[in-house]
């Protein structure tokens, strides 16, 4: 049978959500059932750090039934992922431990960047908003109940992208407390978004005239007081829901809305954050696609199973937010480039020897590109400063972990090498990097031609170039004796003037 | 234009008793055969048990509670129980003066002899009464006496009682009283040798033991010896949140139902006064509720005389549901849902499909998962059988069953136990809710993936009473209907709503909503000049709410025509009011039960069917769904009985505006019209036209194998 059945369970902060997909060639990713439970998680975390054990009871008894209907559609395979309420959670561990001991289930704890690259995937699918909203300046913003994901596109491409501490219900259970009444609250949320929002827009959206908005996440059911069936409102359109909506009570909201009062109790911060982001943009539409994180999971899981082919390739989301962010710490760009292209080039000429994956290959990528950021902050330093910056940026659709490798290998690029900070793949990564960047010591680009390939133990780099390489040959050796040392091959670098 | 003054609507239990005169009219309609008169009248006096025991009773309870909001037409509880008092006496008198003076008399005519009491039977007779008193009588006979040491029994609902007054045979002058059940467990009628050629007689249970009641109580002399039944408070409420186990609860309950507090005393009018004095003082009751009645307590027994083989010839002509052109001979249900939906029009259309729906799909290898609603289930019900088969064979099987569906409550029990043993997941209902609803989804792994195969309807899953009820149900694998009921069955089994519905309306949150925004958008229509049009079927009518939107629909100049069986709380035809609405009652050989719902919308017509009524209980307390019939052939269908039963003129009562039913006057014009005949020759009509279109039928004997 060419149809394969997939559940994708989220573990969201105020609802567990499980989604049976069926994804086919012919017929893509269809969703067959969708079964949802409130279950505020995130009010244990974010008032009480850690998560209650009835709370984890409830949790077991919903999953419990998960896997049952799991089970009675025959699903082939199933991914369930944790975000902000149990990730931020001190006793994180111990929960996944529970559940798994009394469901089976494996839960993954997804970071914030994986989690947001993910649903950003389910958005891609939506051909209608790629075409005609994505080809001009537009934000996305990704609204969850911990956090929110404002993410700059201009022109199709991915710009930046910024995690605001904004989710709904962290606002609503930090600001309810301060509020006395209706007036009051809207005053204190106003000034509390404004805030951040402020903040980003100087740094990140200056020089762009954003047109669009794209809302994914929760809460955005107000969308239909514009009209059943929508796919976007106008700036004024929405300045009229905001107006229907604000100011009511959670009671009044949720007769209006026909939601359940959990939900109405979260669309006032939503709403609001929009509105903020109307107020601080030049935008004129509002789109709202129906989007969650299950939907993202799916497509992960066809992508990376080549059971549909996508239109997109999502890895050069991420090389293009990685190269905005190399441009804001004035990497040199020429030399970034060379680098890169050499890494690549040993990496695809070791392919034998060094078993690695496309996606290690797309890390030493982003390691090249984000090599000699460090230099902004300390040319004494350079080496921690790098690591130190990786490790504060949000880059989107890579692990933490896997961020982490990024800045150990900026980091060991060129210090000296320490065996027991680095797990093999990290090893491996950085032998290759230091190998690329040693072939550009003087930063001048000299050997734009290289050729490199694999002549029994000799990694052979030629290269062709008249100019005078006395600096890098000089180097070679002290730089490659690592990459020797991890592989057993030993690079050899081969200058024939004029050979071509 | 104030639409909610009370002077506007008509209560309804008044409106229910006007229900059961209509039934009472069919039993007193000479153009109907003799046995189905009796049918008639046992069931105006089962309605009446029924009525007593939950609405009367729960007037009461108010009364006691000093509960003294007025209803919807401006009563207070007091006033309705006088009125209903007043009424239900009314009733029975119509109800035995038929059966002397009409019913029995031309049983006599067609050779069956009642014999009244056991003083006119002949020497044969006694003989043979005497024997079965002893050998089958007596033995599950319990008596029991009253005296200083033994108090008086407790006397169980709606059983039939003889009550005897005795002195002892040792001299001593005082009386004594004693009360014996007449046994349940025996039929009530009892045929004996006749003594006339060509006549059969039979004589009732309790007079054979009134004749032997001497053998009870060997030590006294019995004075006198009269039948009498009484009428218990059995409505319960349960309050859900205390309670740990609803199932364990209902039991409890059930049993106490038994022993509420009595509320009506039948007794025969010639009994002795000072038993009626006993039984006043003992059972507590007042004047008013004591009825005093010419011929046999509990006219129930009339059904066992319609069942009594040999009078064939005073009945209807058994209707034999048709089965449906496209699903004969053991076809193929999942294909033939997919080649387009299928309406079924049930009793014309068999039942016998639905239960072959379940059936195949529990056999089927393809069915992943069955999920159906219970409400009302027969006894050895074959759906429960293969829900059973289904979870035996590792199908998921998930089951709700409704265990406060009123006086099913033990029946229901027992079934979900037994699913439960067979492996399949059962709900028993939900918190405060009744789940009213008739759906059954089947998910079944195709080539192409999943398909859900969904069965909706207006009545119960219920094989023995779908031969009795006019129900509507629709075979559907749209993909769109599929979503909903999986969403339907997410939200009974405790997970959150969808997103959104499709196609389905449910109730409480949302039927009652969506019914609101139909009816305004006729009106809207009307006020724009357009065709504004609602044609709406149903069993019961008295939702304050709808009614005054309907009054607002028809001043606003939208047609309105209702086609209600019981109760209705809205009156038509007043000018000003509801000129343009008309309520008609249909009280036929079934029982009418479907809901169906038609609205013009500006020509372009749209047509619902669903579960409930327009009643607050349905609307509010309920889980109820309302669905769509979309494909254009089912439609015109589902118009088709709409305006056959708006044009029937020999079953229809029409409701006049002061809530009174008068019968449609035929005279002047020919044709006569019976909606449930028209349907059932229709039904027979497309069957004939089919198989005459098909060779000649052949038994295929089965080889062995070669």
């Amino acid at each position: 049978m060419s149809v394969t059945t997939f559940a994708a369970i989220s573990i969201g902060s105020y609802e567990l959500e499980m989604k049976v997909f069926e994804i086919s060639p012919k017929t893509g990713i269809r969703e067959i059932d969708r079964i949802s439970h409130v279950i505020e998680l995130g009010r244990d975390t974010y008032n009480k750090d850690k998560i209650s054990f009835e709370m984890v009871d409830k949790l077991c008894s919903i999953l419990y039934d998960f896997s049952y209907i799991m089970k009675g559609y025959k699903v082939k395979a199933y991914r369930a992922c944790a975000t902000s309420a149990i990730r931020e959670a001190v006793n994180s561990k111990n929960v996944l431990d529970r559940v798994k001991v009394r469901t089976g289930l494996d839960i993954e704890l997804l970071s914030n960047s994986e989690q947001r690259f993910i649903s950003y995937k389910a958005f891609s699918m939506q051909d209608e908003i790629i075409e005609q909203a994505m080809n001009e300046c537009t934000l996305l913003a990704d609204i969850g109940s911990g956090s929110a994901q404002i993410t700059l596109f201009n022109n199709g491409k991915l710009i930046t992208t910024q995690n605001i501490r904004l989710g709904v219900l962290r606002v609503r259970e930090l600001l309810a407390r301060l509020a006395q009444n209706a007036d009051k609250y809207r005053c204190i949320l106003e000034e509390y978004i404004d805030n951040d929002l402020e903040t980003f827009t100087k740094i990140f959206l200056e020089g762009y005239k954003v047109t669009n908005i794209v809302g994914t996440g929760e809460n955005l059911s107000y969308i239909k007081l514009a009209g059943e069936d929508k796919k976007y409102v106008t700036k004024k359109e929405f300045a009229s829901i905001y107006d229907q909506i604000i100011g009511k009570s959670e009671d009044e909201i949720a007769q209006q809305l026909d939601i359940p009062q959990t939900h109405a109790s979260l669309v006032t911060p939503g709403l609001m954050l929009f509105a903020r982001l109307f107020a601080f943009t030049d935008a004129k539409r509002l789109w709202m696609p129906d989007v969650k994180l299950g939907d993202g999971l799916a497509v992960d899981y066809a992508q990376k199973n080549r059971l549909i082919k996508l239109k997109h390739n999502f890895n050069d989301d991420i090389l293009s937010a990685t190269r905005q962010i190399a441009e804001r710490y004035q990497c040199n760009v020429p030399h970034t480039k060379f680098v890169e292209k050499a890494a690549l080039g040993i990496f695809d000429a070791m392919k034998k020897l060094h078993g690695l994956g496309e996606r290690e290959r797309l890390i030493l990528q982003l390691a090249a590109i984000m090599h000699d950021s460090g230099k902004f902050v300390s040319l004494m330093y350079p080496s921690e400063a790098g690591y130190d910056i990786i490790m504060a940026s949000e880059i989107i659709g890579i692990s933490h972990e896997e961020r982490e490798t990024v800045a150990k290998i900026i980091k060991y690029n060129t210090r000296d090498f320490d065996y027991r900070q680095m797990n093999l793949t990290q090893s491996k990564l950085t032998a290759m990097l230091r190998l690329a960047n040693a072939l550009d010591r003087s930063h001048k680009q000299k050997m734009n031609d290289i050729k490199i390939s694999l002549d029994g133990d000799e990694l052979v780099i030629a290269t062709s170039t008249y100019e005078d390489i006395t600096l890098e040959y000089g180097l070679f050796k002290e730089k490659t004796e690592l990459f020797e040392e991890i592989y057993g091959v030993r690079p050899v670098l081969r200058q024939r003037k004029g050979t071509r | 234009m104030n639409y909610s003054d009370s002077g506007n609507f008509i209560n309804r239990e008044l409106s229910w008793m006007e229900f059961n005169s209509r039934v009472l009219a069919e039993a007193r309609d000479k153009s109907i055969p003799l046995f189905e008169r009796l049918k008639f009248l046992s069931i105006t006096s089962s309605n009446l048990d029924e009525f007593v025991m939950i609405r009367v009773a729960s007037l009461n309870d108010m009364v006691n509670a000093g509960y003294n909001k007025k209803d919807i037409a401006g009563l207070t509880t007091k006033q309705q129980l006088e009125l209903i008092s007043k009424k239900e006496h009314e009733f029975v008198n119509l109800q035995y003066s038929t059966l002397n003076r009409s019913l029995i008399p031309l049983l006599e005519k067609n050779n069956l002899i009642f014999v009244k009491s056991y003083e006119d039977l002949d020497e044969k007779q006694n003989e043979f009464v005497d024997q079965y008193f002893m050998n089958e009588i007596y033995p599950v006979l319990t008596p029991m006496a009253v005296d200083s040491s033994r108090p008086f029994p407790l006397i169980r609902n709606k059983t039939l009682n003889l009550a005897s007054l005795m002195r002892k045979k040792n001299g001593d002058k005082e009386l004594e009283f004693a009360t014996v059940q007449v046994p349940s467990v025996l039929p009530r009628i009892v045929e004996i040798p006749s003594s006339e050629k060509n006549k059969r007689m039979v004589i009732l249970l309790e007079e054979i033991i009134e004749k032997n009641i001497q053998k009870l109580y060997l030590n006294y002399h019995v004075i006198a010896t009269h039948p009498y039944r009484i009428m218990r408070n059995a409505d319960f409420e349960i309050d859900e949140e205390e309670v740990a186990d609803l199932l364990q609860e209902i039991q409890r309950q059930i049993k106490k139902r038994q022993w509420g507090e009595a509320i009506k005393l039948e007794v025969q009018d010639d009994m002795d006064k000072r038993l009626i004095k006993i039984l006043k003082k003992n059972l507590n009751i007042a004047d008013d509720d004591i009825y005093y009645i010419n011929g046999p307590l509990d006219l129930t027994f009339l059904m066992k005389v319609y069942g009594l083989d040999g009078f064939d010839h005073l009945k209807h002509p058994k209707y034999t549901p048709q089965q449906l052109p496209e699903l004969m001979d053991d076809a193929d249900i999942f294909e033939r849902i997919r080649e387009h939906d299928i309406l079924l029009h049930h009793p014309f259309d068999s039942f016998e499909h639905v239960v072959d729906f379940v059936r195949q799909a529990a056999k089927d290898d393809k069915v992943l998962a069955i999920k159906q609603t219970l409400y009302r289930v027969s006894g050895n019900s074959p759906i429960i059988a293969s829900l059973a088969e289904a979870a035996e064979r590792g199908k998921q099987v998930t089951v709700l069953v409704e265990l406060k569906a009123r006086f099913d409550e033990e029946n229901n029990i027992i079934w979900a136990k037994k699913l439960e043993k067979a492996g399949c997941h059962v709900i028993y209902g939900l918190m405060g809710l009744k789940t009213h609803c008739k759906i059954t989804l089947v998910v079944r792994r195709e080539e192409d993936g999943i398909r859900r195969y969904v069965h909706l309807g207006t009545g119960n899953y219920n094989d023995s009473t779908a031969k009795l009820y006019t129900d509507l149900g629709l075979l559907t694998c749209a993909n769109q209907i599929g979503e909903d009921a999986t969403a339907v069955f997410n939200m009974i089994s405790g997970y959150s709503e969808p997103i959104r519905w499709n196609k389905l309306a449910l109730a409480p949150l949302w039927l009652r909503g969506r019914f609101m925004r139909l009816i305004d958008r006729e009106i809207q229509n009307a006020k724009d000049g357009s065709q504004a049009h609602i044609m709406a079927k149903m069993n019961s009518l008295c939702d304050k709410e709808i009614i005054e939107k309907l009054y607002e629909a028809s001043c606003a100049g939208v047609k309105i025509e209702l086609i209600v069986r019981g109760i209705c709380c809205l009156k038509p035809g007043i000018k000003g009011l509801s000129e343009n609405i008309t309520v008609r009652s249909i009280v036929g050989n079934f029982l009418e039960h479907a809901r169906i719902f038609y609205f013009e919308n500006g020509g372009n017509w749209e047509v619902y069917m669903a579960s409930a009524d327009w009643m607050p209980r349905n609307l509010d307390k309920r889980v109820e769904i309302m669905f769509p019939v979309e494909d254009e052939e089912l439609k015109k269908k589902v118009l088709h009985v709409l305006e056959i039963q708006l044009a029937d003129n020999e079953k229809a009562h029409i409701m006049q505006p002061d809530g009174s039913y008068e019968k449609i006057d035929r005279r002047g014009r020919k044709e006569v019209i019976n909606a449930q005949e028209i349907f059932c020759e229709e039904a027979i009509r497309r069957n004939s036209e089919i198989s005459k279109g098909r060779k000649t039928r052949t038994f295929t004997p089965r080889m062995g194998k070669e």
